[in-house]
């Protein structure tokens, strides 16, 4: 990618996280709904049922819980990253953009990556008081997880979204397609979050933090390369 | 037309040569071998579920490398190959589960268990079910090809992470278990059976191909008057 690829791509990312900072409607209303979506885990799942271990049952799936609400709040924000300028015919204007394809994908992908973040930022505290957690003291670690996990979320989420962009079923068809994708990294973040949230005596965190790092890697390259036959048309 | 009677020829000796082979193959399996000291007849489906996977792997890679090739070369046949490879693909793909199902039941006492293969041949399938749902709801043929290759093609790549991170979520506190050592007649009775499956897998996808050409053609038919017309 030259130079001014690397601008294109920002400036895209920009247009749309200035977008999403103006009308902060969907922001909000998504993180709404994964911050409910916690609160009926709560409800499903029961504050009293035993765990096996220490602890109460909803405490130990907590990570499993937060990370579930994640991706369906995630899948909102990728699919909203295309939507906005296929209903007023944007996509035409970015099909005709000179240059590499792969600067819009990264661009796309830098966008969608704020946004999650700023959800999890304020799903996570949201997470530790509905489910007893104690984030300070494995927070960098958490940290890391959240960073790594978001930005394999992010690579397919931008994607498939941006593959199923003109599809009628779009909205069962962009799960039905990304959630089976994302396993690996569901897997790897629900993993690493519990070993930074409730200790790592056998130090496994660096193992699956390496599968995430890989996930990631492979996303991406394989993403950003397919990601010129998504626009065409 | 000359590609069409390639892979149909080509289709119908498979499917002429499967015939023997599968009756041959059964017997094998059901008369021949000897019945498996630890587990007894249930065993017996082993010559049914292990194949059904040869065919599964067949159907699916046809589907990997057809939609390669149509992203990079856009021959509608690719596609039509493509798209015969996953449904052919997601038959056996069901019957491979099915049966694997069958056998866990009076073998581990469950139905389902999160083993590593399973759960990566149970993602398998949602994949390309997906590939499948995706097809349905795009008309445009260009758009629909394009789609569902990419839909292949990722979905094909990312299941080798898929793999490997289930096993990991799996055996990291679980000991891998050991394959015993088979006796040489079931295997013969296996490898039979593997090349049987082989050969219907190739002669399905064949003729599912030759529907989809004709399909094709039919659909390019009904677009050129509206092409022309308007």
């Amino acid at each position: 990618m030259t130079r001014s690829d690397l601008r294109r791509a920002w400036a895209v990312a920009w247009k749309d996280l200035l977008t999403e900072r103006r009308a902060k409607a969907a922001f909000n209303a998504m993180t709404f709904f994964a911050g409910l979506t916690l609160f009926t885990f709560g409800f499903a799942i029961g504050p009293d049922s035993p765990g096996g271990g220490e602890g109460r049952l909803l405490e130990q799936l907590a990570p499993g819980l937060l990370w579930i609400a994640i991706l369906f709040a995630g899948v909102l924000a990728v699919d909203r990253s295309f939507q906005l300028e296929a209903e007023r015919g944007g996509l035409e204007a970015l099909r005709l953009y000179p240059g590499d394809r792969k600067a819009i994908y990264f661009g796309k992908l830098l966008a969608n990556l704020v946004v999650m973040v700023a959800l999890e930022v304020v799903l996570l505290p949201i997470a530790a008081v509905l489910y007893s957690l104690d984030l300070w003291p494995g927070l960098p670690a958490l940290a890391a997880v959240v960073g790594l996990a978001t930005l394999g979320f992010a690579a397919m989420g931008t994607f498939y979204a941006a593959l199923t962009v003109h599809l009628r079923a779009r909205q069962v068809l962009l799960p039905l397609l990304l959630f089976p994708m994302l396993i690996p990294v569901v897997i790897a973040a629900v993993k690493a979050s519990t070993l930074a949230l409730h200790g790592d005596p056998m130090h496994e965190f660096g193992s699956w933090m390496r599968l995430l790092g890989a996930a990631d890697l492979l996303f991406l390259t394989v993403c950003a390369r397919a990601f010129e036959f998504v626009l065409e048309d | 037309m000359a590609q069409r009677l390639g892979i149909d020829r080509l289709g119908w000796l498979a499917g002429m040569l499967a015939i023997p082979a599968l009756v041959f193959g059964l017997y094998l399996a059901v008369v021949w071998a000897p019945t498996d000291a630890m587990m007894g007849t249930v065993q017996r489906i082993m010559y049914v579920h292990f194949p059904s996977w040869i065919a599964t792997a067949i159907a699916y890679l046809t589907a990997f490398v057809c939609s390669l090739s149509y992203l990079v070369r856009r021959r509608p046949t690719m596609d039509y190959l493509a798209h015969a490879g996953v449904e052919v693909g997601v038959v056996f793909n069901t019957t491979g589960l099915i049966t694997g199902s069958i056998w866990g039941r009076p073998t581990w006492g469950v139905w389902w268990t999160w083993d590593p293969r399973l759960t990566t041949t149970a993602l398998m399938l949602v994949v390309f079910l997906g590939y499948l749902a995706v097809r349905a709801f795009l008309e445009e043929p260009d758009a629909r090809a394009r789609i569902s290759s990419l839909v292949a093609v990722v979905g094909f790549l990312n299941l080798p992470i898929v793999y490997y991170s289930v096993r990991w979520w799996r055996t990291l506190h679980q000991p891998q278990s050991s394959p015993s050592t088979v006796d040489p007649e079931i295997v013969v009775a296996l490898r039979v059976m593997m090349i049987a499956f082989a050969l219907i897998a190739a002669y399905l996808i064949s003729r599912r191909y030759a529907l989809a050409q004709l399909e094709g053609d039919r659909e390019r038919m009904e677009l050129q008057p509206e092409v022309q017309g308007g």
